[in-house]
């Protein structure tokens, strides 16, 4: 299920402000990839344009390939709407619906879509998803209840757990811990580890011990100067990028000389 | 003197300022002044002096005296804090008045006939002066009522509201969704606040003056009273959509287009939802603005004294357009009281309106707003 990310020489714009250039990298199947670097960067930028939700902002476009599996996101016949149903995400603030119960808020995916389901499937789906996010002991009493009464790193999980029960093949997570405490931290963190068995990964994280603890490969972006579009500056194993970076910018950075 | 010993002599003066002690200050006397104000009062009005004399003359001295008196046992800082209390009842007392004593004066003149099931269950269709004669010479019961315009007020209003919350929800939906900037949505923006402005009566003009184009000259009905009202509700309804829709968090749109739902179903299934309360009590406002008006349905609907349910065919009539009606002519000019009665109960059938209407918008406000705790 779980598919590979090809990123070629992907130029994105806002209008007339060139924010990120040149980015070229592969992301590995079942694997945890971290994007690490200054604010500004455009590290939350390259994300967005792995489901295209870049292109949400008016204005907003890209140059370059994102081919994932093989197939180009961005060709004339891809279907935005589709991409993002195979491509999930998780936002920095967790953010249930407030309108609907827990149970909702993971079928949220079908329900929105008025898919048709089975009351047992429906059953099926909420236990399952609410176990792959490691919520199901927490709230199985509760279903009924708003999603927004949880606690903020209860929310997150429950933005994962519907994230995942529309069975995507990649899940983007952009700082999914920044606003949580770091007990709330810890689940999400050990989630991820037993996310990347089944999906492909991509994180988004101003926390470099987190990086450093739940990636397999990371990436560096970096800017020269504001205005200036930023740049991928370095990707390999995190092991390397934690222990002995090949370029100066990416030492400075983690050993908090700078940014 | 340099600017350098400017500084350092102001910080001096700072330094050397005594602080007033703080001391508790109890309210007593500024109720007993109150309570003596109000006997003052009373006494200048029994005494022969004009009520609104006596009101004003009793209030500034008592504004006078909480400051004397607060100045004198508590220092300056508590009067002026005490005074502007004083100023602020005052300006409550002035807000409160006008109301309390316009909804008393339609309760006590109206509220009577207003309850009676003949008054609300009867057209007006064959009343003449010799009824209303026998009911003032001869104590015969009252005969006449409102149901007609009742019947009009909730038809056009009804229909008007049809015409208005489709074409305002949409584009508000257009202003926020679709092209929240740009020099089209200036162009809207600005057209909407230049509808909010519009007199009504222009908007009772334009109907008219449409139906004369499309139907022919003179043509009045619910239809065209139904339009008139659009005019004036439409602007309403796109400004409170607007703010409500606006006020929805972006993160909600981007978490449903996240899960690969299409910004259609995204609107319509989460954003509209979650804006639900507050769109439905702009709306009830929007009517509840409305359906008190008279010139425009004067000019646009017309008259009539029978029952019609049929907006498509010639004059309704509506509650504040009837009470117009039997004000300005009584059935009887000699007897004019019990035409004045039915304008008075249709002034209180109208104000209960208006108020259950804010009562509901509240009640659906509260039923459809998101639950946060459970």
């Amino acid at each position: 299920m779980a598919k590979r990310i090809d990123v070629k020489d992907l130029n994105i714009y806002y209008g007339d402000f060139h924010a990120v250039k040149d980015v070229t990298m592969t992301i590995e199947p079942r694997s945890v990839t971290a994007f690490i670097g200054p604010s500004g960067c455009g590290k939350s930028t390259v994300l967005r344009t792995l489901n295209r939700m870049h292109e949400i902002i008016p204005g907003a476009y890209v140059k370059g390939t994102v081919e994932m599996g093989g197939k180009d996101l961005y060709s004339k016949d891809t279907d935005p709407v589709d991409v993002r149903r195979r491509v999930g995400m998780v936002f920095q603030r967790p953010n249930p619906f407030p309108t609907m119960s827990i149970r909702e808020n993971v079928l949220a995916g079908l329900r929105l879509n008025s898919k048709r389901l089975s009351k047992s499937a429906a059953d099926e789906l909420v236990e399952s998803s609410l176990r792959g996010a490691n919520l199901w002991q927490e709230v199985k009493d509760r279903l009924d209840r708003p999603g927004s009464g949880l606690s903020g790193g209860q929310q997150q999980r429950l933005c994962i757990a519907r994230a995942i029960a529309v069975q995507p093949e990649v899940i983007l997570m952009d700082e999914p811990c920044s606003a949580l405490d770091p007990i709330s931290t810890l689940a999400i963190e050990d989630l991820i580890n037993e996310l990347k068995e089944e999906y492909t990964v991509v994180i988004v994280t101003h926390n470099m011990q987190q990086a450093a603890r739940v990636s397999d490969r990371t990436a560096f972006f970096n800017l020269e100067a504001t205005g200036l579009p930023g740049e991928l500056v370095e990707m390999n194993d995190t092991r390397i990028i934690f222990s002995n970076p090949h370029k100066t910018a990416t030492e400075d950075y983690i050993s908090g000389r700078f940014g | 003197m340099s600017t350098q010993a400017l500084r350092r002599r102001r910080l001096d003066d700072i330094e050397g300022v005594e602080l007033n002690p703080v001391r508790a200050s109890s309210n007593r006397a500024f109720q007993v002044l109150a309570a003596l104000a109000v006997i003052a009062a009373a006494v200048l009005r029994l005494a022969g002096v004009n009520l609104a004399l006596a009101a004003v003359g009793s209030y500034l001295a008592f504004v006078v005296l909480v400051h004397l008196v607060y100045r004198v046992r508590n220092g300056g800082r508590v009067a002026a804090d005490k005074t502007a209390k004083a100023v602020l009842y005052g300006t409550f007392i002035v807000a409160i008045v006008p109301l309390v004593s316009l909804l008393w004066t339609v309760i006590a003149s109206g509220g009577a006939t207003a309850v009676n099931p003949d008054y609300l269950l009867t057209s007006m269709r064959g009343v003449t002066g010799v009824h209303d004669r026998a009911t003032v010479e001869e104590g015969a019961p009252l005969i006449g009522g409102a149901y007609h315009a009742i019947i009009g007020t909730l038809i056009i209003t009804g229909l008007a509201a049809l015409i208005s919350v489709p074409i305002g929800l949409f584009t508000a939906v257009f202003l926020v969704e679709y092209r929240s900037k740009g020099r089209l949505a200036t162009a809207i923006r600005f057209l909407v606040d230049v509808m909010t402005g519009i007199p009504s009566i222009v908007a009772g003009l334009f109907a008219f003056a449409l139906w004369a184009v499309l139907f022919g000259v003179g043509t009045k009905n619910g239809f065209s009273g139904a339009v008139a009202l659009s005019v004036l509700m439409i602007p309403t309804v796109v400004r409170s959509a607007e703010e409500m829709l606006r006020i929805v968090p972006n993160e909600l749109r981007e978490a449903a287009l996240a899960l690969g739902v299409p910004k259609w179903r995204t609107i319509v299934r989460v954003v509209l939802p979650t804006a639900a309360s507050g769109l439905a009590a702009g709306v009830t406002l929007a009517i509840a603005r409305v359906v008190g008006e008279t010139a425009p349905l004067l000019v646009a609907v017309g008259v009539t004294q029978g029952i019609n349910v049929n907006p498509g065919d010639g004059p309704m009539n509506t509650l504040a357009v009837y009470a117009y009606n039997l004000f300005k002519y009584p059935r009887n000019p000699g007897y004019p009281d019990p035409s004045l009665d039915r304008a008075w109960a249709a002034a209180f059938l109208l104000i209960l309106v208006v108020v259950l209407l804010n009562l509901s918008a509240r009640l659906i406000a509260r039923f459809f707003a998101p639950k946060t705790t459970g």
